[in-house]
């Protein structure tokens, strides 16, 4: 691929113990794409996020960001290089009202960016905003994923990592998750959206990597994964 | 056993004076002591079994500098700091290399930086124990209140343990600061990917643990006598405050310090051969009652 990938996987394994969970994976992202991460359970999105963030750092391969090889860094410097990371299972401060949570993540971006204050994210959060002084541990599931976009892109990130948005949320609550996927996305933030839920990528992706038991087995635009009946049954279980 | 004398003091104002004031200063020692252990706990999931090396080292720092200046405002405050300092030196190059090991692993590195620090002390300060003496700045007539006599110093002590307290508790609950511990405290991976440098974090949260140890030792010196191994018996004692009074919670440790102050001083009266099991006891019930302790909150992790 060119030279304007933001963010680049060289052949990365990931180890839990002895386990080994990722084989060579590799891909990329250029700015401003929107890139969907597909599997199923237990096939090794979320440890691929986690690698990329520094949280389960690789023990082989390389992992790129603006062209700074990162895989060595800790998660917080990899967060600074401008990773936002919003794990799966959310994992918001539940004893920190949503302004503590949220002014835990500012943050500036890379080259001091400063587009995102707490006025704007009340404007694209508005639900937020009623709730500024509930404990984070007091919100529905929806709201949560909420917080936690939100808490990440309050650092300014360049790349926004999503773990599962859709994970255990309502139907209409995963609607309202994908509407802001694209509304985020049409603010030109670059985007990787690990999901399970291939219809709800559909939309929402540009690209895609399927990926398999660790291992990276499709890669192509979101078009051509649509025409491919293949990959769908195989890997997707569509 | 010697209730008789216990209902006397109680009858008298003055000796009630005096036992609730030796009661304070016992208990904000404990306080600040008890605080800095329940701090780092909460924060780092870490007993630092060498808090009382601390406190001291933050003792016998004072003393050299009260030598030194003759300002016991400026020996206070230069222990603390030392104390502090030492205290990011030892979280930076060994507390933070046993985090992930287990209890045992971290209390060993403790128990031997609390063997150093006790043979250490017997090298530069001398075997035989020290004296401050009543510092310059407190040479001054004892006040009295409803009958009972109480040194100046002891009225500077609890003040500035309490007002030393009230900061603390502000700095946590308060500011950026406190905000991003306690997020920390919760899930410290989770602050690290949000591009905080946790580690600093900790450092710091250990050193606020160590400088309030070293203002305890700072602020005992003057009526304590310094020896080599004088952390132990008030580290015991810490652990349980910090066990009455909930891990984690500095409230907590507020108000078991005070139970456990005046459990001390009217004991000494009513019971001397028994306060350290009616302390004890008192624990004990606690954890029958409320194991998570009186404000703390249950341990999930």
């Amino acid at each position: 691929m060119s030279a304007a990938e933001i963010l680049k996987l060289d052949g990365i394994d990931v180890f839990y113990g002895a386990s080994q969970i990722l084989f060579g994976v590799s891909f990329g992202v250029e700015k401003g794409q929107s890139l969907a991460l597909l599997g199923r359970n237990g096939a090794g999105k979320s440890t691929t996020m986690k690698a990329i963030i520094g949280l389960a750092p690789p023990k082989r391969g390389a992992i790129s960001v603006h062209g700074v090889a990162v895989q060595k860094f800790t998660a917080d410097r990899i967060a600074r290089e401008g990773i936002g990371f919003v794990p799966e299972d959310r994992q918001i401060f539940p004893e920190h009202s949503v302004e503590d949570n949220l002014k835990i993540g500012i943050k500036t971006g890379v080259g001091g960016r400063s587009d995102w204050t707490l006025e704007k994210i009340y404007d694209v959060f508005p639900i937020l905003a009623s709730m500024r002084t509930r404990m984070g541990g007091r919100l529905s599931g929806g709201e949560q994923q909420m917080l936690t976009i939100a808490r990440t892109l309050m650092g300014n990130p360049d790349v926004l990592l999503l773990d599962e948005p859709s994970e255990g949320l309502a139907p209409i609550i995963v609607e309202k998750i994908g509407e802001l996927i694209q509304r985020l996305r049409g603010m030109g933030i670059t985007l990787i959206v690990a999901e399970q839920n291939m219809h709800f990528c559909l939309d929402i992706a540009s690209h895609v990597a399927v990926i398999d038991k660790g291992h990276i087995v499709y890669r192509g635009s979101i078009d051509e994964l649509r025409a491919n009946d293949d990959v769908k049954k195989r890997y997707l279980a569509v | 056993m010697d209730l008789d004398a216990l209902m006397r003091c109680v009858g008298t104002t003055s000796c009630i004076v005096t036992q609730l004031t030796s009661g304070m200063i016992i208990g904000m020692l404990l306080f600040l002591i008890a605080s800095g252990v329940t701090l780092i706990f909460g924060v780092l999931n870490v007993i630092n079994f060498a808090h009382g090396s601390l406190y001291m080292i933050g003792a016998y720092a004072a003393w050299t500098f009260y030598q030194l200046t003759g300002s016991y405002f400026v020996s206070a405050l230069g222990a603390a700091v030392a104390v502090g300092v030492l205290g990011v030196l030892f979280e930076r190059f060994l507390m933070s290399k046993v985090y992930g090991s287990n209890v045992l692993m971290q209390l060993l590195v403790c128990y031997a930086v609390v063997l150093i620090s006790d043979d250490l002390i017997k090298i530069i300060w001398g075997p035989v124990s020290l004296s401050m003496g009543m510092p310059v700045e407190f040479r001054l007539p004892p006040l009295r209140f409803f009958g009972g006599v109480v040194p100046p110093f002891y009225i500077f002590m609890i003040v500035a343990a309490m007002a030393i307290g009230l900061l603390l508790w502000l700095v946590i609950a308060r500011t950026r600061f406190g905000n991003i511990v306690r997020a920390a405290a919760v899930n410290g991976p989770m602050v690290s990917a949000l591009g905080i440098r946790v580690n600093l974090y900790y450092a710091a949260v250990f050193g606020i643990g160590s400088a309030l140890a070293g203002a305890a030792g700072a602020l005992a010196a003057p009526v304590r006598s310094l020896t080599p191994g004088m952390g132990f018996s008030i580290l015991i004692e810490s652990f349980i405050v910090t066990v009455i009074g909930g891990m984690g919670s500095i409230v907590g440790a507020f108000v078991a310090s005070i139970i456990i102050g005046l459990t001390r001083s009217f004991g000494s009266i009513g019971f001397p051969l028994f306060v350290d099991g009616v302390m004890f006891l008192i624990m004990a019930l606690v954890l029958i009652f409320k194991p998570s302790g009186l404000f703390g909150r249950p341990h999930n992790k």
